[in-house]
């Protein structure tokens, strides 16, 4: 056998299986264990009920949204970050992580705070006809907050990285501003943006603390599919609620098994021959 | 297009990168600005690209002022040290890259053709759909050579461009980015740190220190008549040989150097390798063998002199000593210049 420069690869090997098994593994088969002895009839009919149903679309639409956002907000952030040098940036930075440390519940309050119709920005959007409190676009803003920091955090070192050559080049040979962009870094960040899309997406449809308090969580208009797994656990269906889980399961894998094979594509660049 | 550069000045930050550099490049030329780093070189190179920006001065393509038009107005190829292919293009599309955002409109076919014709030019046909990944460093810097042609530029401009690759490889390159010059008269500026790269390739070499000019020349004109002695320094191995002028004249130990136009005083003699003489017996310079070096151009001995000074000197091949032999080296020529 080859020589290893570390040892006690059996035995580290084994202790991390064995806590992925007990943390990771365990749980989600206890889940799909639960869900399957419903019986398929049942289990179908748990998931496919109107407010299962209606819960999906609105956390799906509100994640995709946010998800969006994150994506213009997200990038222009971590070019600024970049890019440029401004006072204050250090503290910038620092507060982009922001949204990662504070607790979501906390989250939660402050922005149901800022939007709630007596505040003063709330007023002033309602004035205008914007209500964010206890609708779809406040779970989306929701969102939003808490998973801002992913497309920033893994955009910024790929961009940091980036050979200013690259540019040069392309100015060099002619290439407009925005043509460089679309065509030369816009394509070497697409990595990176999917990791941090699909990340900032799956924090999205999980996210649970910041948006139950903006939601209303009215049934079958602004309540989201993991507060209703936690309402069927609060009636003690358990087997309710794993259905439900399930679902969400099958989309976070569904979901990273796209995004996988989005970043393999826009890598394939990198494979050596 | 002919080049002129007058008078140019760049600062960075309080660092005066370029101090009043004044140059003219032949159309069709080929020339070798070489130096150590820091001696402006590269800085100049990326101010002719407009790149960077001169903050004195002014520099001409023909006869238009082209001081201050941006690089992608400027229509110069350039080709980067590491270079700066574009990762997630093919060869093919990496070549293309020029003509697809020019503002001239060129028909897919024609866009091809002018691939292909370019990879024949660089001797790659067939790595069309290679990724940079893909291919090795000379193979990259020839990509990169053809796509800045690919726009036709009215100059080529490049920074080491072979510093990165092997002695092989580089030697070849040399040869061949000699005849696609020849092939296609292109003006053509390149950055080096390398006198042998500098002198095999160019028609006219232009040495650089601390963001001046020290001295410029065709490759026979540096090296036959370097006019310091930074020049014969940097343009190959020397030895220093400490002596006094009289009357123009130097006196070594078995030899009579003539020193025309130095002051009478304390100079320094320096010498090429192949311009000393060893005998084992005999007038001159006393010294013992440090080191034997065999090379496969010649034999080189490592001697110490008396005074603790290291000389190189390149003897026949048949010429034997070992370490610790003690003989005699004779200076037939060198130049003799003030002790700085």
């Amino acid at each position: 056998m080859r020589r290893r420069v570390l040892p006690g690869f059996p035995l580290s090997l084994g202790i991390t299986l064995f806590y992925v098994t007990l943390i990771v593994a365990l749980p989600i088969g206890a889940l799909i264990f639960k869900a399957a002895s419903l019986g398929p009839e049942d289990y179908w009919r748990i998931i496919s009920s109107g407010r299962a149903v209606a819960s999906y679309r609105i956390t799906v639409l509100s994640a995709l949204g946010a998800t969006l956002a994150n994506l213009i907000f997200g990038l222009a952030l971590a070019w600024v970050l970049v890019r440029y040098d401004f006072p204050g940036k250090r503290l910038v930075d620092a507060i982009v992580d922001l949204p990662f440390a504070l607790p979501t519940s906390v989250a939660g309050i402050a922005l149901t705070a800022m939007f709630a119709q007596n505040s003063w920005l709330g007023s002033a959007l309602a004035n205008i006809g914007i209500t964010v409190v206890y609708t779809p676009l406040g779970i989306m803003i929701a969102m939003f907050f808490t998973s801002l920091p992913f497309v920033v955090r893994t955009v910024q070192p790929v961009l940091e990285d980036l050979d200013p050559a690259l540019e040069e080049a392309a100015q060099s040979l002619g290439g407009s501003d925005w043509s460089i962009f679309r065509r030369v870094i816009l394509p070497l960040l697409t990595p990176a943006l999917l990791a941090g899309l699909s990340l900032s997406f799956a924090r999205s449809l999980g996210e649970f603390g910041a948006v139950i308090f903006i939601a209303g969580n009215r049934p079958n208009s602004t309540e989201i599919t993991s507060l209703l797994a936690f309402i069927r656990l609060e009636e003690y269906n358990y087997q309710g609620a794993a259905a439900i889980a399930s679902v969400m399961l099958f989309a976070a894998f569904v979901m990273l098994a796209v995004t996988n094979y989005l970043q393999a594509r826009a890598l394939r660049y990198t494979v050596r021959s | 297009m002919k080049i002129v550069l007058e008078n140019v000045v760049k600062e960075f930050n309080t660092f005066r990168a370029v101090r009043g550099v004044s140059l003219e490049i032949g159309s069709g030329e080929l020339v070798a600005l070489l130096g150590p780093s820091g001696s402006g070189k590269t800085t100049i190179l990326r101010m002719v690209a407009g790149l960077e920006f001169a903050d004195q001065g002014a520099i001409y393509f023909g006869d238009e002022d082209a001081t201050n038009i941006p690089v992608r107005e400027r229509g110069v190829g350039f080709v980067f040290q590491h270079y700066a292919l574009f990762p997630h293009m093919t060869v093919g599309e990496n070549i293309a890259f020029g003509m697809k955002v020019s503002k001239k409109a060129r028909s897919k076919q024609e866009i091809t053709d002018r691939v292909n014709d370019l990879l024949r030019l660089v001797k790659l046909e067939g790595l069309n759909d290679r990724f940079p990944s893909q291919i090795s460093g000379g193979q990259k810097q020839r990509v990169a050579l053809a796509r800045a042609l690919a726009v036709d530029p009215k100059v080529l401009l490049l920074d080491e461009p072979f510093g990165a690759l092997d002695a092989n490889v580089r030697h070849d390159l040399r040869r061949w980015l000699r005849e696609i010059h020849d092939e296609l008269g292109i003006t053509t500026l390149f950055v080096t740190h390398d006198q042998e790269e500098a002198l095999d390739l160019a028609d006219r070499v232009v040495i650089l220190d601390q963001g001046a000019i020290v001295q410029e020349g065709t490759p026979e004109q540096v090296c036959r008549e370097p006019n310091s002695a930074f020049v014969m320094k940097f343009l190959g191995d020397t030895n220093r040989i400490a002596a006094t002028a009289v009357n123009g004249v130097v006196d070594l130990p078995g030899a009579r150097l003539t020193a025309p136009g130095v002051v009478d005083g304390p100079v320094d003699i320096l010498a090429r390798p192949g311009d000393l003489s060893w005998s084992a017996t005999g007038e001159g310079i006393p010294v013992s063998v440090i080191r034997v070096i065999d090379r496969p151009e010649g034999r080189r001995f490592l001697v110490r002199t008396e005074n603790g000074e290291t000389l190189e000197l390149d003897v026949p091949v048949s010429t034997r000593a070992a370490s610790g032999d003690r003989g005699f080296v004779q200076v037939l020529q060198g130049n003799a210049y003030p002790r700085s």
